[in-house]
């Protein structure tokens, strides 16, 4: 695995607000990284450090080996970058807003034509590639957007929200084009769209209050849910209350409540362990029919409040 | 500086300008003033000399009003729509920036300049004027444009706001323009001291203009034109380096 980003001890303070406050950590090629965290957490304040957008008040940010402070053009060369919002020039129409970016990215004659018919085609904008950008739906310039980031085949990415405000078909298509294009390149993608972190990502960080609060892969993340390998179960033919006596009886079960607005229980497994097949087992043991059973994924909109708001209650 | 960033900024700074009506009632006011300017403020027809004089002569003061006009989007706009963010982070430094999209403005300038060419018919069709001066105050005017214009331009990098951007252009031409007028350098004769009131006077676009409308190109007015320039594009770089995430 080779790094592409590294970022050390990076803060930004905004007079005394420390809108990022010590972040470490670096992208490898092939890794799809979730930046997580709510509205105002340091997210794009940190992406725009990594892309030489804004100084870091300290710490250093290595893209492809280049330092931003030292040699931001070189690093600016070696990323797309996709700021939120998706700017662009308004009154140029998408055709020759990308063949602008084509000639500032270095490219020239037949190079240049086929990059910019190959990012129009990626982000599915070759239809509207005359219309004026202003004129645009959001879903479209969104797309200008990514097919300036991509235009130039960069090997690091950042994407900021690339699907805030999307429909649900735009998005899904935005996630295929990130997927197709995840294999070689380092990508980080802010979002807090937390559906995104399986549809995408190979790895998450979570940020708040301009610190991280978790690194690590989507799985890890789930498995800090209360909720994760907890099991669903309802049998046929059995008092509720007998049931429920049995299943607090087993020895990998932590605690049992009952399903709000359906018959059976919720099983939450001792040490986050899987216990679907040995309590279906003892469930036939006592001869009982098993009307449902089925094991949870960790609840990760759960998980995103404990981690950002340590004080809240996580209900 | 890579000038191949700096052609491409400009190329597409200057057809942003045609995007737009923009473009197109602004040469037409242009035109309509110039005209107006030569023919009855300077009294065209009246003086009987074939030359330009009449309308080069009124240039500092049509470029007060029509120059920032021109130099109020240049990042002002750029800074609204939140793309100064996308500019800033594709591979060109922030001096190729400044310099290609003045280099836009000026070009820009220089065509509106230029479609002024029916005067120059009408003045070699009624008499022989001499073409040397006229090309040499058509060069002093425009040197004089990119004054303006990089002041504008630095102005416009202060603000998000297009019309604070004109009024405060505006008002600094001017000053710049005034400190040369007449009013200005009596106000000043009668108590300050001499040294003073020659570096105020010698601070005007007017006194520097002066010679050149009249088709003497002098080497310390384009110096100090050139300089003028570089120092308010130099500014107007830290300006944008240090304003652009605001």
């Amino acid at each position: 695995m080779t790094t592409r980003i590294e970022i050390e001890d990076l803060a930004k303070h905004f007079g005394a607000i420390k809108a990022v406050d010590g972040v470490s950590f670096s992208v490898s090629k092939g890794e799809v990284l979730g930046f997580l965290g709510p509205n105002g957490a340091g997210k794009s304040t940190t992406m725009k450090m990594i892309t030489g957008f804004l100084s870091p008040t300290r710490g250093t940010v290595r893209v492809c080996g280049y330092d931003v402070l030292t040699d931001p053009i070189s690093v600016k060369a070696n990323l797309g970058y996709l700021p939120e919002g998706a700017p662009a020039y308004a009154d140029m129409t998408p055709d020759s807003f990308l063949h602008f970016i084509a000639e500032i990215r270095g490219l020239k004659g037949s190079d240049k034509k086929k990059a910019v018919a190959l990012a129009a085609e990626r982000a599915r904008i070759t239809t509207v590639m005359f219309q004026p950008i202003e004129t645009l739906s959001k879903g479209y310039k969104r797309r200008v957007g990514l097919a300036q980031a991509i235009l130039h085949n960069p090997p690091v990415l950042i994407l900021d929200e690339p699907t805030d405000g999307l429909d649900p078909n735009q998005k899904h298509e935005v996630r295929t084009l990130i997927n197709e294009m995840a294999e070689d390149k380092a990508i980080i993608i802010s979002t807090h769209i937390l559906e995104e972190v399986h549809a995408l990502c190979n790895r998450n960080v979570v940020i708040s209050s301009g610190k991280i609060k978790f690194d690590g892969s989507p799985q890890e993340l789930e498995s800090r849910s209360r909720y994760y390998n907890a099991v669903c179960v309802n049998v046929a033919n059995i008092e509720q209350q007998t049931f429920e006596s049995f299943l607090s009886s087993l020895e990998f079960v932590a605690s049992v409540e009952p399903l709000s607005g359906a018959e059976g229980f919720r099983v939450y497994p001792r040490d986050g362990q899987q216990i679907t097949a040995e309590l279906s087992e003892k469930i036939r043991a006592n001869g009982w029919d098993i009307d449902a059973l089925h094991a949870e994924a960790g609840r990760l909109d759960e998980v995103f409040r404990s981690i950002t708001m340590p004080n809240a209650e996580s209900k | 500086m890579n000038m191949q960033n700096i052609w491409f900024i400009m190329k597409r700074e200057f057809n942003g300008y045609f995007a737009t009506p923009v473009a197109y009632v602004f040469i037409i006011i242009f035109l309509l003033l110039t005209g107006f300017s030569t023919f009855y403020v300077g009294n065209f027809f009246e003086r009987g000399e074939a030359d330009l004089y009449p309308f080069f002569s009124l240039h500092p003061w049509l470029y007060i009003l029509l120059i920032p006009a021109i130099s109020m989007r240049l990042w002002a706009e750029e800074r609204k729509s939140g793309s100064v963010e996308l500019l800033m982070t594709l591979p060109v430094s922030v001096f190729e920036a400044v310099l290609g999209k003045f280099m836009a403005a000026w070009a820009f300038t220089g065509l509106a300049l230029l479609l002024n060419f029916p005067l120059w018919i009408t003045v070699n069709y009624l008499g022989n004027p001499d073409n040397g001066v006229i090309i040499a105050s058509f060069l002093g005017s425009l040197l004089m444009a990119g004054g303006f214009l990089a002041i504008g331009s630095c102005i416009s990098a202060i603000t998000k706001n297009q019309v604070i951007a004109f009024v405060i252009s505006l008002v600094i031409s001017l000053i710049f323009v005034l400190s040369g007028f007449g009013i200005v350098i009596d106000f000043f004769a009668g108590w300050a001291p001499q040294t003073l009131v020659d570096a105020i006077s010698s601070f005007s676009f007017l006194t520097h203009f002066d010679a050149i409308s009249k088709g003497v190109i002098d080497l310390r007015d384009m110096f100090y034109f050139i300089s003028l320039i570089a120092i308010w594009l130099f500014a107007n770089a830290l300006i944008v380096n240090a304003r652009k995430a605001d």
